[in-house]
């Protein structure tokens, strides 16, 4: 089928054309979400078959390249429109369609109604076509084309309810946050086509072998290549835009800050793995920025209270594990978290559109309770992705963070486990503390007037899917101890083998016993039980809420890391542009100089003018002396 | 013979009369006069010439410019009378509205 495979992104490319163009005219809700719909399913179909293609042949030789277009050819600059189809980028990509398909299904019920469904549809079929030309991608520039392409999308989706003026803010800082992590990305690029000549990833990766561990080149790009990674994937510094992000649509916060457009930041440094295998100190930064977000992050939902807020800063924090495992040297785990994440992820966001739907557009939990007897299917499975996220077996979620906690002991030691640890359990207290005040207790709103009531089938089928996949999604990566081939290691193994080989090089990999690891895994369960249970017991009986004090306070204000942001950069460079760059430089220096030169031309003209008398004697005298200057140059010169 | 050197110098004597008379005089018409003056200097120039080098030609052209400045002055003397009926002078001191 890969002979087919252009459609992959040409569908989606065609459903935002006629949804865009169209969409409106159509006035059709349904006709709209079915070509959408579509137009990312089919693509989900050809990427099971070009799947099963890959499985057919040799683990060895599992590559597709697939060349449509010779973009650039300057002189020996080329970047041609190709993709690169292997286990990597394939597992993604089935990741996007069908999540993405799911997501878009939902949205016909989610945004039922809504003057700008048809626009809805068009940007979110123009994001799966970035997302996939991201993914797909064989060279950097066709990578950027599609990390730009989802900024833009995320810009246009977050603010798609653009009367309310919050959300054009949110939008735009979630744009120009992502632009900062551009600009690295954008260096790294010019870094590696000066030294490499290349752009194409298999190229430069091959270019790379022949240096040396810890050259300073590969450090510089590395690094730059994770600055990017940190504003797409919201790590510290630039993990800010997330929570803002939460003004948009729920179905855009399940497929973009949940499940795909995030991710970009982790599959990007999956692509370039050797890079980071041979930069120790790039590849341990990555891992101390993983840890310090996961911890934070996860400390800051503790004391959210939109239902929203909660599972954005949770995504943080999750995509912090994913750089945990990518610090560790373990790449496919965090392509194996990548793929679990985004299943109870977007299980989670979903569910909380259904609830926020049957609510009435309320977000606050402290304002709800006693749901799981009114939306039924929307609890069930909410629960099962919060059992998920938790690390309860064998649940999904267990199996990835298991060996992400793993992998960072026997990497990092002692110290990192237990921070490893605690964040988990404090993950199992968050989501609990919102499942236990959402759906159990007595109901906080006022029942005479307030009714909820369950979704319709377009929203429930999506969910029921996702609940489905969270709780059999782990069973493809199980780790060996259990007797089972771990499918998706062996299945990611050609792509990451290069890099595992230079860090298994670098120093001696020790397998801890099959004692340890059951210990592990023990631990990682009850400290996930505990939180549950601790969460559990704390909200069940909460009628009412005092405002926070102290500790609590700092968490409920994100560490004030915003107004910190404000403070330090925001306020400066809005100073400065406003007091020196608009009003001395651009309407003292360069309207000076532009006005200064007019008035100065000005003044010689009112001088010379006077030569203008009018008395034609003047006029013929000075045609008599010129005449009489040229006779006398004549004769004597 | 006389030599053509001094026909030259009555010649060029004349034109500069010509000219300094077009530069001086504020009455419009003498200023036609001077010009016709400068006109008629360079027929004594063009006919010494023919003499002197023994070709006709510059005696032909004498007929052309003598034809010239008989158009020119019937013309210029037009433009004098149209002048001088909307502004009742031809001191050429007084024509100077095209200016700044």
């Amino acid at each position: 089928m890969s002979n087919l495979f252009y459609l992959v992104t040409l569908l989606p490319l065609a459903g935002f054309l006629i949804n865009g163009l169209f969409g409106k005219k159509l006035k059709n809700e349904k006709l709209v979400g079915a070509i959408s719909t579509l137009a990312v399913f089919i693509p989900f179909i050809i990427g099971v078959s070009t799947f099963f293609e890959l499985l057919s042949m040799e683990p060895e030789s599992r590559k597709i390249i697939l060349n449509y277009y010779n973009w650039i050819s300057a002189g020996n600059f080329t970047v041609n429109y190709s993709y690169l189809v292997d286990p990597l980028s394939i597992s993604v990509v089935l990741i996007v369609t069908g999540v993405g398909s799911l997501i878009h299904f939902y949205s016909i019920g989610y945004m039922h109604g809504d003057p700008g469904f048809a626009k809805f549809f068009a940007y979110l079929n123009l994001f799966i076509f970035a997302m996939l030309n991201l993914v797909l991608a064989d060279n950097l520039l066709l990578v950027f084309l599609g990390w730009e392409g989802v900024g833009l999308c995320s810009y246009l989706l977050i603010g798609f309810w653009y009367e309310k003026t919050f959300t054009g803010d949110a939008a735009k800082k979630a744009f120009i946050i992502n632009r900062i992590g551009d600009f690295g990305f954008m260096l790294a690029m010019f870094f590696i086509f000066t030294n490499f000549s290349t752009l194409e990833i298999s190229k430069f990766l091959d270019g790379i072998a022949g240096l040396q561990v810890g050259d300073t080149l590969l450090l510089t790009i590395a690094l730059l290549l994770f600055l990017g990674a940190t504003g797409k994937s919201a790590q510290i510094p630039l993990f800010v835009w997330l929570p803002d992000a939460m003004a948009g649509p729920t179905p855009v916060s399940a497929l973009i800050h949940a499940a795909t457009m995030v991710t970009a930041g982790v599959y990007l440094i999956a692509r370039t793995s050797l890079l980071y295998a041979m930069s120790p100190i790039a590849q341990s930064i990555i891992f101390y920025i993983g840890v310090l977000t996961a911890i934070m992050a996860a400390t800051i939902a503790l004391k959210q209270n939109d239902i929203k807020k909660i599972l954005a800063y949770s995504t943080v924090s999750q995509l912090g594990f994913m750089f945990i495992a990518l610090g560790t040297g373990a790449y496919w785990v965090a392509i194996f978290h990548l793929i679990t994440h985004a299943f109870f992820k977007a299980l989670l966001f979903l569910g909380s559109g259904s609830v926020i739907h049957g609510m009435h557009e309320e977000q606050d939990i402290l304002k709800m309770g006693g749901l799981k007897n009114k939306m039924k299917i929307t609890f069930v499975t909410f629960f099962i992705g919060s059992l998920a996220i938790a690390g309860i077996p064998p649940l999904s979620g267990f199996f990835s963070k298991d060996i992400i906690i793993f992998e960072t002991f026997i990497t990092f030691g002692i110290p990192f486990l237990i921070i490893g640890l605690l964040t988990a359990g404090i993950t199992a207290f968050y989501m609990f503390r919102l499942v236990t005040l959402t759906f159990f207790g007595k109901p906080r709103y006022d029942e005479k007037h307030l009714h909820p009531h369950e979704s319709p089938a377009t929203m429930t089928i999506p969910l029921i899917i996702l609940a489905v996949l969270s709780a059999i999604g782990g069973f493809i990566g199980i780790p060996e101890v259990f007797g089972v081939p771990t499918y998706l290691k062996e299945w990611l193994y050609p792509v990451f083998a290069k890099s595992v080989a230079v860090l298994n090089s670098l120093h001696v990999v020790t397998e801890p016993s099959h004692t340890a690891e059951f210990i592990l895994i023990a631990l990682s369960v009850f400290v996930a039980v505990a939180g549950i249970l601790f969460a559990f017991k704390t909200y069940i009986k909460k009628v009412s809420f005092e405002p926070s004090s102290g500790f609590g306070k700092v968490l409920e204000n994100k560490y004030y890391v915003d107004e910190a942001y404000d403070k330090v950069v925001v306020d400066p460079i809005q100073k400065t542009s406003e007091g020196f760059l608009w009003k001395i430089f651009d309407m003292k220096i360069i309207d000076g100089a532009v006005n200064g030169i007019a008035r100065y031309i000005s003044n010689i003209s009112f001088d010379w003018r006077k030569l203008q008398t009018g008395v034609i004697q003047d006029y013929t005298s000075v045609s008599v002396a010129g005449v009489i200057l040229i006779i006398l140059y004549l004769l004597f010169v | 013979m006389i030599e053509i050197n001094y026909y030259l110098l009555v010649s060029a004597l004349l034109f500069c009369t010509g000219v300094i008379g077009v530069l001086v005089r504020r009455n419009a018409i003498i200023i036609f006069m001077c010009i016709e003056l400068m006109l008629n200097a360079i027929n004594l120039t063009f006919v010494a010439f023919s003499s002197y080098l023994g070709n006709i030609n510059g005696q032909i052209f004498v007929f052309i410019v003598m034809t010239v400045a008989a158009a020119e002055a019937a013309v210029g003397l037009a433009i004098v009378i149209a002048l001088f009926r909307n502004k009742e002078s031809v001191n050429i001191d007084e024509i100077n509205i095209l200016k700044w």
